[in-house]
């Protein structure tokens, strides 16, 4: 049995795999299916100032290794979320991350406030939901923008702060190295990539807001590249994440420099998939002789 | 709520009608717990989702549950090749369904692949059971002889009269309305079927819970894609189809 822990912005996660925002709710319907306390963590639910109802249906489409979606931060709002959520999750001996959101940067302030008294173990800062007309891309596009709503959210919180970019720039590299200058403690990305599907026969979009974000493992490759170039220019801890589906792919996104992974979109196809990464990289360290899993973080080594 | 996820054996396949499949899989843990109005999420091999299709019959003895379902693209179409003998993975039972146990006589009113919901349900009414089904002609009729085995009346209507009588559901449902009032009706078929239902039932206040589709992610609740939009207590909310629904009270769905 390997030591599984790992260490990110010095919040301690029983394992390196963490469940996604947005696909894993606040955890009680996978509840259903496994404990909670085998997951390295959980990221909530996008939460903003004020409760938000989301987008029209359809919300949703799929596409070749992947799906595209809209959901547009639909949640009840940060106060709801202390009172009703928090307490039940802080229960499942599970790290918990409370994902973030709000359509100013003082909206993002505020739930961050709110969050500093309570005992969640770190924030998570969406500045890259791009399912959402005001806030989220919004501010993630560009540095200064990015830049702006770290600084006034890390002066809100002592809390861990990691920034969740998005993939939807230029340069991911200048926007994580922006949030770092503002003193954000992790960054976690992809967030999803900017999408469209069109129904040839009603020469309609899928989707209600014409346009959605790609998830999956169709996006698994840029993710996996994105991870290693921020991590190769910046000082603090990577969360990677996107389209990961297996232990392998788990692996191979730490070895791209993450401290530790989330994972979505694969729990629709098969709900059980974090359980079955945390064996699977078990069984791996053991085979290959890794007593920590901690030790892969970052080990590629460039042609 | 509990449901399960695994892989369970195809027993027994049939075509019904043109790309209408039957499939009979033995999952005693979801047969146990199952009630008539719920889903399961099918695998669906080589597509990242999952495919909701709705639970036809329930067999608590022999542990096995029913699906009909029709081939509508390329996900429903690679179910439709498992065969006999072979693993289907799927997860449920899901969602809430029909309520049943308040009302002494109903009426169900089902169009084309929405007609397989009702099967439980006239199985649970038995003669006190009034169920119109819809199609588009004699050649897409299924279930009928499932719904009569149960002590039901049936009333089949196509749209071009080829089989039963012709028209609409909604004309038939009017006429049994009238006939005598059922305690409640229940429905399931395209949306704009269902407006009318619900308008028929409005106007003769009785009351009604409705079967929606929409396209789903998890299907147990935790994505929140598949929104409907719905009132309750007078506030206006995005209801999820998968953990909500899929049936509704109508008198809650924004059409």
């Amino acid at each position: 049995m390997a030591d599984l822990s790992v260490k990110v912005a010095g919040v301690d996660f029983k394992n390196p795999v963490i469940v996604a925002s947005g696909t894993f709710g606040y955890g009680r319907e996978y509840e259903e299916l496994f404990p909670l306390s085998v997951l390295g963590g959980i990221s909530t639910k996008g939460t903003t100032g004020v409760k938000r109802t989301g987008n029209p249906s359809p919300r949703i489409a799929e596409t070749p290794s992947g799906i595209l979606n809209s959901v547009g931060l639909q949640n009840p709002g940060i106060d709801y979320f202390i009172a009703n959520e928090l307490p039940y999750l802080k229960t499942k001996d599970t790290t918990i991350v409370a994902n973030i959101a709000g359509s100013t940067p003082e909206e993002c302030a505020e739930v961050a406030k709110k969050l500093d008294s309570t005992d969640v173990d770190m924030i998570e800062l969406n500045i890259s939901c791009p399912n959402v007309k005001q806030g989220g891309a919004a501010f993630g596009t560009s540095c200064e923008g990015a830049a702006a709503v770290t600084r006034i959210v890390r002066n809100a919180t002592k809390k861990p702060l990691m920034v969740k970019l998005s993939p939807n720039v230029t340069s991911i590299v200048d926007i994580a190295k922006a949030v770092e200058a503002e003193g954000a403690d992790a960054v976690s990305l992809i967030n999803t990539l900017l999408g469209m599907r069109i129904d040839i026969n009603t020469r309609r979009p899928i989707l209600k807001n014409n346009v959605g974000g790609l998830s999956g493992p169709c996006v698994f490759p840029v993710a996996v590249r994105m991870v290693w170039q921020v991590a190769n220019a910046v000082g603090i801890d990577v969360v990677g994440m996107g389209g990961i589906a297996t232990y392998e792919d788990a692996i191979e996104m730490m070895m791209a420099g993450a401290k530790a992974i989330q994972i979505g979109t694969v729990l629709f196809n098969n709900p059980y998939a974090a359980v079955d990464i945390v064996n699977g990289m078990n069984e791996w360290c053991d085979k290959n002789g890794v007593r920590n899993i901690g030790e892969i973080s970052g080990t590629v080594k460039k042609w | 709520m509990k449901y399960t996820q695994g892989k369970y054996i195809l027993v027994s396949k049939k075509t019904l009608a043109k790309e209408i499949y039957d499939f009979e899989i033995l999952c005693p843990d979801i047969a146990e717990v199952a009630v008539a109005g719920q889903f399961v999420n099918v695998i669906a091999d080589g597509y990242t989702l999952r495919r909701p299709i709705s639970i036809c019959g329930i067999d608590k003895e022999k542990g096995t549950i029913r699906i009909v379902f029709e081939v509508r693209g390329k996900g429903t179409k690679q179910i439709a090749k498992i065969n006999e003998g072979e693993m289907i993975d799927i997860l449920g039972p899901l969602g809430k369904g029909f309520p049943m146990d308040d009302y002494k006589t109903a009426i169900t009113v089902g169009g084309g692949i929405g007609t397989p919901p009702m099967n439980e349900i006239a199985k649970h009414f038995g003669e006190n059971c009034r169920s119109i089904s819809g199609f588009r002609n004699a050649a897409a009729v299924i279930l009928q002889d499932d719904l009569k085995s149960f002590g039901a009346e049936t009333i089949l209507c196509t749209d071009d009269g080829s089989m039963g009588r012709k028209g609409f559901v909604t004309e038939a449902l009017k006429d049994e309305v009238n006939k005598k009032k059922p305690d409640v009706i229940y429905a399931c078929g395209p949306n704009v079927m269902i407006k009318g239902v619900v308008d028929i039932a409005k106007e003769a206040g009785v009351p009604c819970f409705i079967s929606l589709e929409e396209r789903m992610g998890c299907g147990i609740g935790a994505c929140l894609v598949c929104a409907c939009r719905t009132v309750k207590n007078g506030e206006e909310y995005y209801a999820h189809v998968c953990k909500d629904g899929p049936v509704f009270n109508s008198e809650e769905v924004i059409f």
